[in-house]
């Protein structure tokens, strides 16, 4: 029964005490320095606002490319329907004037 | 009907020429600053589409439930320039979001149920073109469903809030700005009357020729 309870103990220990590397250092800790190093590469998020003329060059966009992106596709699509419905008006008044032209 | 639309067309593109000075003139919105400006070309936009969701819904009612055939070309021709404005909103709400907010997209409500509405005009137009024989009463049960989206995408940003302004913002804008803002509502609603009344023409054109072709084969 000593002999169980002795067994026992080894056990528990053996599995409470980290299992190490070839090179002598535990995976958990090995774990724990990647992270580290890993959050350490990554830029953090900023801790409170900041200012858009403060935001780093690569994430700033001029607005003055959206705003002209944004009328110049407004004025695109309207001359481009516009267009679209009178080419297709003047092909169905010629229809219309021949087919009328044939009845007769 | 064609004579009517042309100088409503001149004189909205007339407005729309002389548009970028009186925005210009305008004050910067505090927070936003230049990117704010695409709002006066989106919110027109934006009310022309459900206008036109709107318009083509109650034309494809009395299409289906009066047998007029007209309405049936008014709400063709509603729902191509639902086409129309629901790309420019869907196109001019990005660009100025990606500057505001930081993203292009976000899936909240408003955003969500305007592209929808926009891929059912799609559907819609589709369907016309392709569907054959009776896609006319098919396409009209779509826009009734068009229509029920309207008083969802309206009171969407009220309801839930997210990143989109609520309906209250144009409302209480300072006078400096209203003015340009309702300058191009009116050049965007008579550029919309008078496109919309020349697609109907179209559309009525074209049942006519149907009716001639169907004259010639019966003489």
């Amino acid at each position: 029964m000593r002999l169980l309870r002795l067994c026992a103990l080894v056990a528990a220990l053996l599995a409470a005490t980290p299992v190490t590397g070839r090179a002598g250092v535990s995976p958990d800790v090995a774990l724990a320095k990647s992270d580290a190093l890993a959050k350490a590469e990554q830029p953090q998020p900023p801790k409170e606002f900041v200012p858009v003329d403060e935001v780093p060059p690569g994430e700033q966009i001029p607005a003055i490319n959206l705003v002209a992106a944004a009328y110049g596709f407004i004025w695109l699509a309207v001359l481009g329907y516009v267009w679209s419905i009178s080419r297709r008006l003047r092909q169905v008044e010629s229809e219309i004037a021949d087919l009328e032209a044939r009845r007769k | 009907m064609r004579r009517l639309s042309t100088p409503f067309i001149g004189l909205s593109a007339g407005m729309l020429l002389v548009a970028p000075w009186i925005i210009n003139a305008a004050p910067y919105e505090s927070t936003m600053g230049l990117v704010q400006k695409v709002f006066y070309f989106h919110f027109p936009s934006a009310i022309l589409f459900l206008l036109a969701a709107t318009i083509c819904g109650i034309q494809s009612a009395r299409f289906l439930f009066f047998k007029k055939p007209s309405a049936d070309a008014w709400a063709l021709a509603a729902a191509e320039l639902g086409l129309l404005f629901g790309a420019m909103t869907l196109v001019t709400g990005p660009l100025w979001a990606r500057k505001a907010w930081g993203v292009w997209w976000v899936w909240d409500p408003r955003l969500t149920s305007s592209l929808l509405l926009f891929l059912i005009f799609a559907a819609y137009l589709i369907l016309r073109k392709y569907g054959g024989p009776g896609s006319d009463k098919l396409a009209a049960g779509m826009a009734l469903f068009g229509m029920g989206n309207v008083p969802f995408i309206y009171v969407s940003v009220n309801v839930w809030r997210t990143l989109h302004p609520m309906t209250s913002v144009v409302p209480t804008l300072p006078t400096d700005m209203g003015i340009p803002l309702w300058f191009c509502f009116a050049a965007f609603t008579m550029l919309f009357l008078a496109l919309m009344n020349l697609r109907a023409t179209l559309a009525l054109q074209q049942a006519r020729v149907e009716a001639l072709y169907l004259a010639e084969d019966e003489a």
